[in-house]
């Protein structure tokens, strides 16, 4: 019935030539981030990533989405597990606990976490049957999502936990969620925001009134925002060259080779970089959205909408950051920030897009 | 495998397209915010990209140095840094307060009150907040340059005086410029920055002062210095040569040492002054870091005074030294005539009043004339003298020979002194001269008041034939002022022959005799407050007098005139006169070895050091008593003897 028997030509190329591209972005930034410093040869660390994420991708997407679909339980399981063990036996970095060693390296489980979240989003999503999604299944989604939310909070990772949000929203969304439940979601949730104030850390907190009273903040997290605009914005219109942004070489831009390399980007290669760069990212996203609505089946496309609304906020929420438009979540760049993690994340999420693509034909 | 999936291909397509709208909203959406601030603002950014990046550091400009006669160094720097700390970012400042103050070992409290003295000034003017950093600080500011970005040291260049108040009454001392002085240099002084505040350093700080330059460096987010961008040197002070004679000065300074009194050489030929020293001092290098409050209030308080610089500012009475001022009158004024004799008793009865001569209780002088009153300094002479020239007589002469005003010293806060007069008494306390007053005032006591410059100014003066110098210690002086009294050459030769007695001839300064040189001067004992001020405060308690000894040589046209005053010295003959003697003999010493071209290579040879008081210790204290065939063989060569002999 199912036969696992796509050939090369089925991959979406185009997909994968405006990853490359957004990859070579990435890498030459990094390059010039760190070359003059400690960090240097951090470029050939993220090709080393990148490879293995390419590796990984393929694999993962010879595998039959729907066999994957099927073991959505027994993951979610999994998933949960690992998240525990995590805040049981974690490996503790930059005060927070989210790694846990692997091979030699450490992995940060809600990267993995997220990829599982899309795969049993999609599986819940598509064994709804009806047109319109009720308020039962959107309170069970809700849950489903609910639960490894907070334990990802409790490492704390409020901007990974964030994350989980948009799939949701997304996968109901597209499963028929009625506009009167989408309304009473939105205001019970404006009104639980005092609530959820009192569950943020205190730098957390700190992070969002200095996003919103910036000057009260010079040298704290609105510093760090401060200096990624002043990087951006002496960027100008051409940018200031290939490793001769002061705001990048100096080191005033916070993490500049991952979380704000958008910022360092923005500084050298100026708007038209920013313009290549958003322009790549825009491409990518819609490419993902033509691949689902060219899926299959509601499972495959539910997938690789999972993969767009997860990549889509991490842009959105990164971009909007670095120009100083939201608050600091620690949220990379998808594809061009450094990390091991979130590179191999972002490839095994491509992997699955590509899994639902070589099947589209298939019967 | 199950089948929960099957036949279900319907596929909400118009909320998919719905996505892709989505995506193309958001994407520009940041393109905007993009634009916003690469285009729009871009300049704005721009520049705060260039403060970040670049930091201005200014390079401080040695103060002159001050050096001697000879080229000795009075007055050095030494190099020092400050602590400053930049207040562009006052919220950041307050938040790591507590930290600096703890890491740099000062109180919060001052560093609070430091903030907010400093407060009107910009902010982008960083403030001294710890001048002299020690190593520890050093230490702390570079260990936390990235949590306390606030931090910068500044090398600074602080005055070295020499130690224990050496000639600090003339060279003065720098301290950290007010805020009204920064607020008046229209950006020219910072905060931090030093001013001369008295002394020399104030009267030549535009001399002394140089410019600063300014070092403008790349520094990258944790304030470390990566690279220069451009230099402006500093302009160095210039440095000022004095006509002070460190010889002559140390052995003023050891004269006074545990006194209360002041010295003042100078060649009244020019003007120069060779030596000038007030006792007590303070030792400026105490002010040179930063003076504390209540140091500052101890020395203002401090009955002795050691603020008061004595040579210029103590306005006493000048006792018996005004007989010069007296006899000068005299003879110029014919009034009384030249060969007016007086019958001392040992007192004298003026306007039913009895007035002593020093020599109560012990006899009289018998008849005396001009020449023998000044060399015994008889009072009964001068009380006669005065009652028939009268006060304003007594007033124009003294306030011709330069007494009651200033004499235009390159100092500030020069004191006047006081010539009385009916008029001044008519002014200042509405009543009529009483003419028992001008007894007393013609041997210089009552209302008559002089500071050390100016007796040695007036003295130097009339030895000098009328021709005065204006006095001053800058060494290349332009325009040094000239007065010239008209005084008759028998006037001259008569003073200066009564004031050759006063040494030579058993006169008041015998003791001071110098073998060989032309010593000659005029003493005085002056009591610090009237007969009847001292009946008001009561019998019990005991004013000495001040010793006054002005002497000079040689005779006519000196070359060196000293006025010393020594504070409840009691006698002005016994205790001033050897000192004038010393320094006078010393004066001449150099000027013998210096004509057989030795001196140089000695003062090259003798170490000079600053902060070494051992040096001091091992100079030979000024002789007692002199011992002339001694003096003779070393002070004396033949060829100079003879020529003094004449």
């Amino acid at each position: 019935m199912i036969k696992d028997a796509p050939g090369a030509r089925d991959y979406d190329w185009w997909l994968l030539a405006i990853m490359a591209a957004i990859c070579t972005l990435g890498v030459i930034e990094i390059y010039s981030a760190t070359h003059g410093s400690a960090l240097v040869g951090m470029h050939t660390r993220q090709l080393r990533w990148l490879a293995i994420g390419i590796v990984l991708m393929f694999v993962f997407s010879r595998l039959d989405y729907h066999l994957i679909l099927d073991q959505a339980p027994i993951l979610y399981i999994v998933g949960i597990a690992a998240l525990v063990a995590v805040l049981l036996i974690g490996h503790s970095r930059f005060g927070a606990k989210r790694w846990i060693p692997f091979l030699g390296e450490f992995f940060q489980v809600s990267e993995l976490v997220k990829l599982i979240i899309i795969i049993v989003l999609a599986r819940f999503f598509a064994e709804v049957r009806t047109d319109e999604l009720s308020l039962q299944d959107l309170i069970k989604a809700g849950l489903l999502v609910g639960v490894p939310l907070v334990l990802i909070l409790k490492q704390p990772d409020l901007g990974t936990a964030l994350v989980l949000m948009p799939m949701l929203v997304v996968g109901a969304f597209l499963a028929g969620l009625q506009w009167k439940h989408a309304a009473v979601i939105v205001i019970v949730g404006v009104l639980m925001l005092p609530v959820g104030w009192h569950f943020l850390k205190p730098y957390q907190k700190e992070r969002v009134t200095s996003f919103l009273h910036p000057e009260e903040d010079a040298k704290g997290s609105g510093y760090q925002v401060l200096q990624s605009k002043i990087a951006v914005g002496s960027g100008g219109f051409w940018g200031r060259g290939f490793g001769n942004g002061s705001q990048n070489q100096l080191g005033y831009i916070p993490v500049r080779y991952s979380d704000f390399i958008m910022s360092a980007w923005a500084e050298e290669q100026g708007f038209k970089g920013v313009l290549l760069a958003l322009g790549l990212y825009m491409a990518l996203l819609l490419r993902l959205v033509q691949n689902a609505q060219r899926a299959k089946d509601r499972a495959g496309m539910f997938l690789v909408m999972g993969v767009t609304a997860a990549l889509g906020f991490h842009v959105l929420v990164n971009v909007a950051m670095v120009i100083g438009a939201m608050p600091i979540t620690g949220i990379p760049l998808p594809l061009m920030s450094y990390g091991g993690s979130a590179t191999l994340f972002v490839f095994l999420a491509i992997g699955l897009v590509m899994n639902v693509r070589l099947r589209r034909f298939v019967n | 495998m199950s089948y929960w999936f099957r036949n279900d291909n319907r596929l909400p397509q118009e909320r998919l397209a719905a996505a892709s709208y989505v995506i193309v909203g958001m994407i520009t959406l940041l393109l905007f915010g993009f634009w916003k601030l690469q285009v729009i603002d871009s300049d704005k950014y721009g520049q705060l990209a260039e403060r970040n990046r670049v930091r201005s550091i200014p390079i401080i400009a040695p103060r002159g140095r001050m050096l001697d006669r000879d080229g000795r160094v009075l007055v050095d720097n030494y190099p020092s840094f400050s602590v400053i700390l930049l207040r562009d970012d006052m919220i950041a400042v307050e938040k790591s307060l507590p930290a600096i103050a703890d890491g740099l070992g000062l109180s919060l409290d001052d560093l609070h009150e430091q903030l907010s003295n400093t407060d009107k000034l910009p902010k982008f003017q960083p403030i001294v907040i710890k001048p002299e950093a020690t190593p520890a600080d050093v230490a702390f500011i570079e260990s936390h340059r990235a949590d306390i970005p606030l931090l910068e040291m500044l090398m600074v260049h602080r005055r070295r005086y020499l130690p224990d108040g050496f000639m600090s009454h003339a060279s003065g001392y720098v301290g950290e410029v007010s805020e009204q002085q920064i607020e008046a240099s229209n950006g020219k002084l910072r905060p931090g920055d030093f001013g001369g505040k008295s002394g020399l350093e104030r009267q030549y700080n535009d001399l002394l002062v140089g410019t600063d330059g300014m070092r403008r460096v790349i520094v990258n987010s944790v304030g470390k210095e990566v690279g220069r961008l451009s230099q402006q040197e500093p302009i160095p002070g210039k440095q000022i040569q004095l006509t002070i004679d460190y010889d002559l000065q140390q052995v003023a300074e050891d004269a006074l040492a545990g006194k209360k009194g002041a010295i003042v050489a100078m060649d009244p030929q020019s003007g120069e002054i060779l030596a000038f020293a007030s006792r007590p001092a303070p030792d400026p290098n105490d002010f040179a870091i930063r003076v504390s409050k209540e140091e500052w209030q101890r020395l203002n308080e401090d009955e002795d005074h050691p603020l008061m610089n004595r040579v210029i500012q103590a306005q006493l009475a000048p006792g018996s030294v005004f007989k010069i001022v007296m006899a000068t009158a005299m003879l110029e004024s014919k009034v009384p005539p030249e060969n007016f004799t007086a019958f001392c008793p040992g007192y004298a009865n003026f306007y039913g009043r009895m007035f002593k001569c020093h020599i109560y209780g012990k006899g009289g002088h018998g008849v005396v004339g001009i020449h023998s009153a000044i060399v015994h300094s008889c009072d009964v002479f001068f009380y006669n003298v005065g009652m028939r020239m009268g006060i304003d007589r007594i007033s124009k002469y003294a306030k011709m020979l330069g007494l009651g005003s200033k004499t235009g010293i390159d100092l500030p806060s020069e004191e006047p002194g006081l010539v009385p007069s009916e008029e001044w008494v008519q002014r200042v306390f509405h009543h009529k001269w009483y003419p028992g007053s001008t007894i007393s005032v013609a041997i210089g006591q009552g209302a008559v008041t002089a500071t050390p410059l100016q007796l040695a100014y007036m003295i130097g003066g009339v030895a000098n034939a009328g021709v005065f110098k204006q006095p001053h210690l800058l060494k290349d002086a332009q325009n040094v002022g000239e007065v010239k009294v008209p005084l008759a050459e028998d006037t001259v030769e008569q003073v200066t022959q009564g004031m050759y007695g006063v040494v030579n001839e058993g006169g008041t300064g015998g003791a001071s005799r110098l073998e060989g040189i032309e010593f000659c001067g005029k003493s005085g004992s002056a009591q610090v407050m009237s007969n009847t001020q001292r009946q008001r405060m009561g019998k019990d308690k005991k004013f000495k007098d001040n010793a006054w000894f002005v002497g000079y040589a040689p005779r006519r046209n000196p070359e060196i005139v000293v006025s010393v005053l020594i504070e409840e010295g009691e006698h002005g003959g016994a205790v001033g006169g050897p000192i004038a003697r010393d320094i006078i003999k010393t004066y001449y010493e150099k000027k013998d070895k210096k004509t057989h071209g030795q001196t140089t290579v000695e003062y090259k040879e003798k170490p000079f050091n600053f902060g070494d008081g051992s040096e001091k210790k091992e100079k030979p204290t000024p002789k007692s008593a002199p011992k002339p065939e001694e003096a003779a063989a070393v002070v004396v060569p033949a060829a100079a003897k003879k020529a003094t002999e004449n």
